[in-house]
């Protein structure tokens, strides 16, 4: 989902960036606030960022014969709210934008936007709207990060075809081009994700079960399924 | 034993691709997503020129992949961390 240095005409480079830029500032405060009310949340914190760092360095094979990286940013959403995602994601973009050519600057405000903002937010409503329709808590989990990844994908589509219609088909043609690429590769991707996601809040919910609750991850009383 | 499974069908997911994937003669297999979106570009937009070159660029292919590895084994060995530190405190909480 790494749309290159240079790849974004100068007015979309610029315009992701402003519209990006409110939810990174919101995200800093979010972030500062988590840390002062709840110190201890600091090693969650860490862990959430270093799910990103690790889930994003990994590009898989798909049944499209194409490779991509999932993006790990719907643990840290579940756990703590979009917001602060919007910070981690774009540390980890400006990363691999500055050591490893990979994505860049002046693109950082539009591939924020897919993978620190709207795959978080799409994860976080996710995983409450279907814990609050009673679904199991591995069951929201892994829909909730599945569909998040996804959906960064599509929103890298929609990000190029926007600023490269095609000339006979217009956007919405692009677009389809796109989403081959980048969507339908992510599919298999995607679902490892939501899995490895479960597998990292099931070890938390066996060993820091207090923790999740303070995040109103889970319920403070009653057994859930 | 859940957590077994859940592993396994990772594993398969992901390998899963390398044996069903039937390259066409002369074209890459498992290239970069984004790699090709940026051909499409080009196919589309034979006219666009990318307005700016990376600052820095990894020097080879496996400079590239010491990179990645190092920002994988960073994540990991943080996660690691935490874990571990979590069920050495034992599952009291």
């Amino acid at each position: 989902m790494h749309i290159m240095e240079g790849y974004l005409p100068f007015a979309h480079a610029a315009g992701w960036w402003v519209v990006s830029l409110p939810f990174m500032a919101a995200g800093v405060r979010s972030l500062k606030r988590i840390v002062r009310e709840t110190p201890s949340a600091r090693a969650l914190l860490g862990t959430s960022s270093a799910f990103v760092f690790v889930l994003s360095a990994l590009k898989l094979p798909s049944v499209t014969g194409s490779c991509s990286h999932p993006t790990g940013t719907g643990f840290g959403a579940i756990l703590f709210g979009p917001s602060v995602m919007a910070v981690l994601g774009s540390i980890v973009l400006l990363f691999q934008a500055l050591l490893l050519a990979h994505g860049g600057l002046t693109t950082l405000g539009a591939n924020a936007f897919s993978m620190a903002i709207v795959g978080p937010w799409v994860a976080y409503g996710l995983f409450h709207g279907l814990r609050r329709c009673g679904a199991s808590f591995s069951l929201t989990v892994f829909l909730a990060t599945t569909l998040g990844d996804l959906m960064t994908y599509v929103c890298t589509s929609a990000q190029l075809a926007l600023a490269f219609p095609d000339t006979t088909s217009g956007f919405i043609g692009a677009f389809v081009k796109f989403l081959v690429i980048f969507a339908v590769t992510q599919i298999p991707i995607a679902v490892a994700e939501g899995l490895v996601t479960v597998v990292l809040m099931n070890a938390l919910k066996s060993y820091n079960l207090k923790e999740l609750q303070g995040l109103h991850v889970l319920p403070s009383q009653g057994l859930d399924p | 034993m859940k957590t077994t499974l859940i592993i396994l069908a990772i594993v398969f997911l992901v390998s899963l691709p390398l044996v069903l994937h039937r390259p066409k003669a002369g074209t890459e297999s498992f290239g970069g997503a984004d790699d090709k979106a940026r051909a499409e570009v080009e196919r589309m937009h034979p006219d666009y020129k990318p307005w700016v070159q990376p600052l820095w660029n990894p020097p080879s292919g496996e400079i590239a992949t010491l990179l990645f590895s190092l920002q994988a084994a960073i994540g990991a060995g943080a996660i690691g961390y935490y874990l571990g530190y979590l069920k050495g405190r034992g599952k009291k909480d």
